[in-house]
């Protein structure tokens, strides 16, 4: 890893000085960070969890990622000083800055957006030529065609334009579910790469009703797996779509589909890929999310790396993982284009025998955006550009989103949910997507899309009792915390405006929430009814889309006068490494 | 997708399984569990299906103790897409298989299915259960007399906000 420290600190450097510069002379100047030693016969590029970013963001990584059990000060539950210090990253650096929240404001200033897919082209290009495009190849790990209002109204399409040019050739999916299968299908015939995953298959009935599947006879909708030959040697790249699709989001989009783990299908198509089809390295392109990732590895054998996603954990180093059968590597390469994973393999028959990976951050300012893919991103957003950029507000104060519990951006939308549907309370999703807006930056109609561009953004306003709304808490912090990951979703807790309460994450589901108090100083009480808002449910709603309701607010300009904030105080968790100090 | 001959291969898998589980569902007796009842001259387990508790329902139907087993499988999702119909099957590598039960924990009633393994028959059951709340489900596997159980717990969850 010497090498690596050794670019990471020139970068810090070079992009600090650059900022001097005119930007063109920054982009062909210093890129030398992405000067790579050559090792092994073949490279293997991801990206995962873009979220649909065409452009670059700014986007701040959690000041709360909190692990419980064996995954107390664990990664990717790290963050922070204590991220920096386990990763050896220098706190002034570039690098401190695209993969933590440390002094996220001040670096923002320093360094500029990360991610946009023209600077993205430019690198993966640039990675591919290296090493000889044959042998190399350019996977996604899903959640690639949602998070803007773009994507949401072209259902995907301009996604598709795009990873064909990058030059994608096989990805798996979570949001992409969410278009329905007919969308899905319709985007796949125009995708030039292939559509990967084992663990997708026919519900019973479906089957039955003969409906359409890659294998008819185990049932599984999409191809598991292909095989590219690298550096003179067969990869397998076996596809692991989020296990949790018709449970997270409306089982309307996917009825005919069953999802889950599917461990022991898994191991025996790696079985399989290794007997029958004598592949000398086995991938899983996942996007179980690294908690799971990590335990999956401990038991399933036969996989050399697991190049994950979804929980969107930019994780500088591979974990390595033993198991009965030998050691697997879990990567997590972060989220909404900010980084772009490299791993080099040296292949040898039947077996990988070393291995270099790198999470290589894409600093917008120190590459040159490529002409072709420019040019596609204006084609595709010329049509609803104009509509989305009418400056909605200024807001004085960092809004971002990622974080355990809360962060500004949700606070925001639960306050203007509460305020223009008339709720005592609101409840709104903790997703992990949704970019960040410094504070004075001018917030349009795309950027409040980029937090809200669902197919199910319909608001609610509802009567709940106390108990109710406590069950919620509790069943959606099981879903962050339970000891098992199995048993996790991988998504964060669902933020709540107008309440505070006290979590105990390490408690056991329904005495991990307690004190639950309104606003106004009032206990909730178990039996009462309150009226709660909210938006993004998995029961059918039909209320107007969220994106409208919190631009109506954002309008009013009352945001600027109110407080934001949500009281969560946190049991149990003194010194966790999951908190920034 | 279409077929011009023969049965799909579709079709057939679901046609195998249902040879081997009979009928699918809660309180329907498997056809050959009937004739398998008639040899045994076991009587249809009322009380054990009226105890709300597991361990009286377990003491009902068989009256002995059991010990977890490897050699029991038991399939069943770590979260239910839908709590009304979670599919949860078992295999066994156990000998001299004659019955195979399936409770749910915390359900109103701990006894959800049970069936009789006929001599000769494939020690395999595939059914969906009804659970009400996050619980264990354990199934356990009458072999040569003695009882094997694998137990699971399986989420049972209000659903959405994913990642």
């Amino acid at each position: 890893m010497a090498i690596r420290r050794r670019d990471f600190l020139k970068a810090a450097g070079l992009a600090a000085a650059s900022l001097s510069l005119p930007r063109l002379a920054r982009g062909t100047d210093t890129a030398s960070i992405y000067e790579l030693e050559r090792f092994g016969n073949a490279r293997i590029l991801h990206i995962t969890d873009a979220h649909a970013q065409l452009n670059p963001v700014y986007f701040r990584e959690p000041s709360v990622n909190i692990g419980i059990g064996e995954m107390a000060g664990r990664p990717p539950h790290l963050v922070g000083r204590a991220f920096l210090e386990r990763f050896g990253i220098r706190p002034d650096s570039a690098d401190a800055y695209a993969f933590t929240c440390f002094e996220f404001e001040k670096s923002a200033g320093r360094f500029g957006k990360l991610g946009g897919f023209a600077h993205l082209k430019t690198l993966v290009d640039r990675l591919r030529a290296d090493v000889g495009e044959k042998d190399s190849v350019l996977v996604d790990g899903g959640d690639l065609w949602q998070g803007t209002g773009l994507a949401n109204v072209m259902q995907g399409r301009d996604m598709v334009e795009v990873a064909n040019l990058l030059g994608i050739e096989a990805m798996t999916g979570h949001w992409e579910f969410t278009y329905g299968e007919q969308v899905l299908r319709d985007n796949l015939e125009r995708f030039k790469g292939e559509f990967l995953a084992q663990n997708v298959f026919l519900t019973e009935e479906a089957a039955f009703n003969d409906a359409r599947a890659f294998d008819p006879a185990t049932g599984r909708v999409f191809k598991p797996s292909f095989i590219k030959e690298l550096g003179g040697h067969r990869v397998a790249i076996v596809g692991q779509a989020f296990p949790y699709v018709p449970i997270a989001h409306p089982k309307r989009f996917t009825p005919d589909w069953t999802f889950g783990i599917r461990e022991e299908e898994l191991q025996k198509h790696v079985d399989a890929l290794r007997g029958t089809d004598k592949v000398d390295a086995v991938i899983l392109l996942s996007h179980n999310g690294m908690d799971v990732d990590l335990k999956l590895a401990s038991r399933v054998t036969g996989i050399d790396v697991i190049l994950g996603g979804h929980t969107h954990d930019a994780v500088p180093q591979p974990i390595p993982v033993k198991n009965a059968g030998g050691t697997t590597l879990v990567t997590n390469a972060g989220s909404n284009g900010k980084f772009l994973g490299v791993l080099d393999l040296a292949l040898d028959k039947g077996k990988v025998s070393d291995v270099r990976y790198r999470l290589l951050p894409v600093y917008s300012e120190l590459l040159k955006p490529d002409p072709a893919m420019a040019e596609l991103i204006g084609r595709v957003r010329a049509p609803h550009v104009a509509d989305w950029s009418e400056k909605i507000a200024t807001p004085d104060r960092l809004l971002y989103r990622r974080g355990n519990f809360t962060g500004p951006m949700d606070e925001l939308i639960c306050t203007a949910l509460r305020t223009e549907l008339d709720a005592e309370i609101a409840l709104s999703p903790g997703f992990r997507w949704g970019v960040t807006a410094l504070s004075g930056q001018a917030l349009t109609m795309e950027d409040l899309l980029a937090e809200t561009a669902i197919t199910y953004p319909e608001t609610y306003v509802q009567e709940m009792t106390g108990a109710e709304i406590k069950n919620v808490l509790e069943d959606v912090c099981d879903n962050l915390f339970n000891p098992d990951p199995y048993y996790q979703q991988g998504g964060d807790m669902v933020r709540a405006g107008g309440l505070s309460y006290t979590c105990t994450p390490a408690d056991a589901i329904g005495s991990r929430i307690s004190e639950l108090t309104l606003n106004n100083g009032k206990a909730i009480s178990a039996s009462h009814r309150y009226k709660v808002a909210g938006w993004a449910s998995v029961n059918g709603q039909q209320g107007a889309p969220a994106w409208d309701v919190v631009g109506r607010y954002l309008r009013s300009g009352r945001m600027l006068q109110e407080r934001l904030g949500t009281g969560i105080a946190l049991k149990g968790v003194d010194g966790n490494p999951g908190i920034a100090g | 997708m279409t077929t011009t001959t023969g049965p799909h291969p579709t079709r057939r898998l679901i046609l195998q399984g249902a040879a081997s589980v009979a009928l699918l569902g809660l309180g329907n007796l498997p056809f050959g569990a009937i004739s398998a009842l008639a040899a045994a001259n076991d009587k249809y387990p009322d009380e054990a299906f009226k105890l709300k508790n597991e361990a009286d329902a377990i003491k009902a139907l068989y009256g002995k103790t059991v010990e977890p087993s490897d050699k029991v499988k038991l399939d069943a999702p770590e979260i239910a897409e839908n709590g009304g119909v979670v599919p949860i099957s078992v295999t066994t590598t156990l000998d001299k298989v004659t019955s195979i039960s399936f409770f749910v924990a915390e359900n109103p009633f701990a006894l959800a299915a049970s069936y009789k393994i006929p001599d000769g028959t494939l020690p395999s059951i595939a059914n969906r259960l009804k659970m009400a709340k996050t619980t264990n489900v354990t199934a356990i596997v009458e072999a040569d007399g003695k009882l094997y159980s694998a137990t699971k717990e399986v989420k049972v969850t209000v659903g959405g906000c994913g990642g």
